[in-house]
């Protein structure tokens, strides 16, 4: 066998022995009286096993709130979150479920989401994603589709934003930044001429703690459009709503 | 030989008295001192491990425990085939690819991204004049960004013995269309229908609908493009 060779049959061999460690299902154990197994992952879905106190079961997966268990006798099933709280490690310490939940809301680091609004005009679809330092700072990425009447663009900006309460349930915020934006006017206007300039923003908006890991959020930009005529041009941008959710 | 048998006796005694003392002087502890013992256990007292360690040790090796992850298979990941009808452009065939996430089990964000060719109008048919578009205009390529609700959660039952997990949902979003060589803000709404045959595939079938405003005809309308497609994704 040649050398190259026998490295890529070693390689594939140890990702295939660190697949099966990784795919070992965890352990726990049953201090609930009893937990009732779903045949599949919603409330909606009839129980069709009760598994008991003492009994030790295996996590295959989860989906959303819904964990996959796999019980002694081989029967799997798919039990509710509200049950798997109250089960125990082998250890006997309860299980962590590792959950960004209302109590770890401000242990949040990470945020990315979903936003709708008008720009200048303009429809506007904006996703964004952003890093929290401490818990009133992140820096933030954002990155605009224009769609306009007109004019159709791109715009990337990237910006602090600073929380004012970050333990509240509203909080406003206030956020400043720059980036660029590509403007192309549409294909039937006569002057037909795509232009790059950079933006600036200063602004402000509010973010609404919905449930779970889950924030709505609404947002006003000033942004000043540093074109390379002799003005520059101030754009009004109006996130309505958007989604966003942190992990 | 007396005297050298006692000499042997005392050099022995000495050595047992005085070596675990060398010890002792290393670790600087207070270990029971060292009994001076008769010739005949004095050599047994020079063979024996250190008399010091104590019955139970208190100090426990601290167990090392590697939880496995829980597998999280919230995301889902497909891509499907199905009809689009343009509105003024005939019916195409369209392909897509999905990417959803599953927030809870009631709730999920889909991203799509589809692509079809548009065919030509009536007018063009007609006619036989000019084309109104030519032919990379007629790229249609769209991309959603939408909420989806599972509104009917259920079970499916083929046979007798055979159940499989479905939902019928209902979706809206917003999005972008790109045609005749521009975008277009869409917004675009339908519901679906989900089978899971195993825990990690589904099979969907959807029917949406795209709107937008167009004004490639002269004047400003809003047009209905609408889409029936069926996908297969996997959860991951």
């Amino acid at each position: 066998m040649s050398r190259p060779l026998s490295l890529l049959v070693l390689l594939v061999l140890l990702f295939t022995a660190s697949a099966q460690a990784d795919d070992e299902p965890r352990k726990i154990l049953i201090a609930d009286p009893f937990i009732e197994l779903h045949t599949g992952p919603g409330r909606g879905y009839p129980v069709f096993h009760v598994v008991e106190r003492g009994r030790e079961v295996y996590i295959i997966k989860r989906r959303t709130d819904w964990f996959q268990i796999r019980t002694d006798r081989g029967v799997e099933g798919w039990a509710p979150r509200e049950q798997m709280i109250a089960t125990l490690e082998p250890t006997g310490e309860p299980l962590d479920l590792e959950e960004p939940a209302r109590e770890n809301y401000m242990s949040r680091r990470w945020q990315g989401g979903v936003m709708a609004g008008d720009f200048g005009g303009a429809s506007l679809v904006s996703a964004f994603g952003g890093y929290a330092f401490s818990d009133n700072l992140s820096i933030e990425l954002t990155v605009n589709h224009i769609l306009g009447e007109f004019s159709n663009g791109y715009s990337a900006t990237l910006g602090l934003m600073h929380v004012f309460v970050p333990e509240w349930r509203i909080s406003p915020y206030f956020t400043l930044g720059t980036g660029v934006i590509y403007t192309k006017p549409k294909s039937t206007l006569v002057q037909v001429e795509d232009r790059d300039d950079q933006i600036g923003y200063v602004g402000g908006g509010l973010q609404f703690y919905l449930t779970r890991r889950f924030m709505l959020r609404s947002e006003y930009r000033n942004n000043v459009i540093f074109t390379s005529r002799d003005d520059n041009e101030e754009v009004d941008e109006w996130k309505y709503l958007g989604f966003a959710f942190f992990f | 030989m007396e005297v050298s048998r006692i000499r042997v006796l005392f050099l022995i005694a000495l050595c047992a008295s005085t070596l675990p003392g060398c010890a002792l002087f290393g670790r600087g502890g207070d270990a029971p001192p060292e009994a001076v013992a008769p010739a005949a256990t004095a050599s047994d007292a020079l063979g024996e491990p250190a008399a010091d360690s104590p019955i139970i040790d208190p100090r426990v090796e601290r167990r090392e425990i590697r939880r496995t992850r829980i597998d999280t298979e919230d995301f889902e990941l497909g891509a499907y085939v199905g009809i689009l009808s343009i509105e003024d452009f005939e019916s195409n065939a369209v392909y897509g690819a999905r990417l959803a996430y599953h927030l809870t089990e009631d709730f999920f964000l889909e991203g799509t991204v589809g692509h079809t060719q548009a065919g030509r109008t009536s007018y063009e048919n007609l006619s036989g004049s000019a084309d109104l578009l030519d032919d990379d205009d007629r790229d249609y390529t769209y991309y959603v960004l939408s909420m989806g609700w599972n509104a009917l959660p259920g079970e499916i039952f083929i046979g007798k013995n055979r159940a499989y997990n479905s939902a019928f949902y209902l979706i809206a979003g917003i999005g972008s269309t790109r045609f005749a060589g521009d975008d277009r803000f869409t917004v675009s709404g339908g519901f679906g229908y989900r089978v899971l045959p195993t825990d990690w595939l589904a099979v969907h079938f959807d029917v949406r609908d795209h709107v937008f405003d167009i004004d490639l005809l002269g004047k400003k309308k809003i047009v209905n493009n609408l889409e029936a497609h069926l996908g297969l994704s996997i959860f991951f």
